[in-house]
């Protein structure tokens, strides 16, 4: 079971979600983050002249599934976000020991499965 | 002298127009600063209106409009407003109650007092604003408006024009912004460029467009009448402000974009600037003053930002001063007796009009600026100017006022 986070470009949510969901993988969440990578930041305007913004607003993914399906993901992921400039963002794939449904208590690796 | 109904009428909207803008500040302001410290700016104009409020009632006025005392100040005679009453004053607004103008003049001193607390937001102790806001409006404030507007005032003894407030309110707050900002010292991380982002444009451009909402009770209304003076008032007003606002857009435009910010900015420029002038010139006339006013104001505050060497915040100078000071010049070269009577500018031939506003614009900038410095300088050595480092850094609606801008984490 892995856990994938990805840092994406708010603007590009909406075609990262309905191509994971054209996949069959639905469960995820998100949160509003701010970050900095080789884009470093953007100058924005003061009353005269302006000033920089070093973190830039993002959308941090994270969907937990089956090892087979995160290569998956992943792949998708790259492709839906992808507009070849600087600053499309990182994923990174982590291990996850196990997970629980709340409604039902149920420890296992099928939960977080997304079929 | 009997009271003149409409006038009145007049004047009491102005004088609400007016105080309205001391809370439009606030926003104006609050946008501006990290939200950090939003509160606490607000909470600076808000404050100073409750403050000199009182303070103008128990003796500001006195000292302010008073009878003279050797053209430098007002006498205590009319403290507590003892003989300001219902009928009209002999030498002031003489067709409106003595309390109606009193009270219109209250407005215009409060909002001078907020306008410097631009130079010194995010980290001035809120007891030190309250103790330096008290004494600037006795020791710089109420002197100057005696000499430009008190009767027997030397500055008005001398011809100076200051239609409503250019010298008074903008250039004094503007030059003590500068002194205040010196003395108290940069915000931490300002020489190290660190990022100030500006906490809610909308704020700002709320607070600009209340401001100039206000800004025709300050100038029309300092016509004192409801009449054509007012109206003609009224027109350069709304004029100036629009042509500075779509100056300063097109010198953001140029160097980049047209920035919300930057237009917000322009607009109250252009109407700092016409505050001297508004009812002696011609409302074609608003159209230079307005479009010089953002273009000088514009390269002041660029070059104050790229020096980086003075953290006068908000830049109260390069908006106040720097239009105010324009605006007093300008009233000295557009002022025709076909507007007003009383005053004679360069196009009606009367040059000397330009120097007496040169020696107002002296006397106020010097004057304001060494009183400013060495108030503050007193204060800092006695009670200090400055919260604590770590106060600073929490941010002063916490530090100073226990409170937070935007509570909860989810509702």
């Amino acid at each position: 079971m892995k856990k994938i986070e990805a840092i994406i470009r708010p603007e590009k949510l909406d075609t990262v979600k309905t191509a994971l969901e054209d996949r069959g993988i639905l469960g995820m969440t998100i949160t509003q983050v701010s970050g900095r990578g080789r884009q470093k930041g953007i100058a924005l305007q003061w009353r005269a002249g302006e000033y920089r913004v070093e973190f830039l607003p993002k959308i941090k993914l994270e969907i937990v599934c089956s090892d087979d399906e995160s290569k998956t993901a992943v792949d998708i992921i790259c492709k839906s976000a992808r507009t070849g400039k600087v600053g499309d963002g990182m994923i990174f794939v982590l291990p996850v020991d196990s997970a629980v449904r709340v409604r039902t208590a149920d420890i296992s690796e099928a939960v977080a499965t997304t079929k | 002298m009997s009271v003149n109904s409409g006038d009145t009428a007049w004047l009491l909207i102005s004088t609400a127009l007016v105080m309205l803008m001391t809370p439009a500040l606030a926003f104006f302001y609050g946008g501006m600063v990290r939200r950090k410290n939003l509160l606490s700016t607000i909470m600076m104009s808000f404050a100073i209106l409750a403050l000199v409020s009182v303070l103008w009632v128990i003796y500001g006025y006195s000292i302010s409009f008073g009878p003279d005392k050797g053209g430098i100040i007002g006498a205590l005679d009319w403290i507590g407003l003892t003989g300001v009453g219902q009928a009209p004053s002999s030498v002031y607004a003489t067709t409106v109650p003595h309390l109606a103008f009193m009270i219109f003049q209250a407005a215009f001193a409060i909002i001078t007092v907020a306008l410097w607390t631009g130079a010194v937001v995010e980290r001035i102790k809120f007891g030190a604003l309250m103790v330096l806001g008290t004494l600037w409006l006795t020791l710089v404030y109420c002197p100057v408006a005696h000499w430009v507007w008190g009767s027997g005032g030397w500055l008005a003894g001398l011809g100076a024009l200051d239609f409503a407030g250019g010298g008074v309110v903008h250039v004094n707050a503007g030059i003590s912004a500068l002194a205040l900002a010196m003395v108290l010292g940069p915000r931490l991380g300002f020489k190290e460029k660190e990022t100030m982002e500006p906490n809610n444009i909308p704020y700002v451009i709320l607070g600009a467009a209340l401001l100039w909402f206000g800004w025709f009770g300050f100038n029309a209304g300092s016509a004192v009448t409801a009449g054509g003076l007012a109206s003609s008032a009224f027109v350069t007003t709304n004029t100036a402000g629009a042509t500075a606002a779509l100056t300063w857009m097109v010198l953001g435009w140029i160097n980049r974009r047209p920035s919300v910010l930057g237009a917000a900015t322009g607009a109250i420029v252009g109407l700092a600037a016409i505050t001297p002038a508004a009812g002696f010139v011609q409302p074609w006339a608003a159209i230079p003053i307005g479009f010089v006013a953002a273009l000088l104001s514009y390269y002041v505050m660029l070059w104050r930002n790229r020096a980086n060497k003075i953290d006068e915040s908000l830049d109260v100078f390069a908006c106040h001063g720097v239009g105010g000071a324009w605006g007093l010049l300008a009233a000295g070269i557009f002022a025709t007796a076909a507007v007003n009577p009383a005053a004679s500018g360069l196009i009606d031939g009367n040059g000397r009009q330009v120097l007496i506003q040169l020696v107002a614009i002296a006397a106020i900038a010097i004057y304001a600026f060494v009183i400013s410095w060495v108030l503050a300088a007193i204060l800092k050595a006695t009670m200090g100017l400055r919260v604590k480092e770590d106060e600073e850094l929490v941010g002063l609606d916490i530090s100073q006022h226990g409170e937070r801008a935007y509570g909860g984490i989810t509702q």
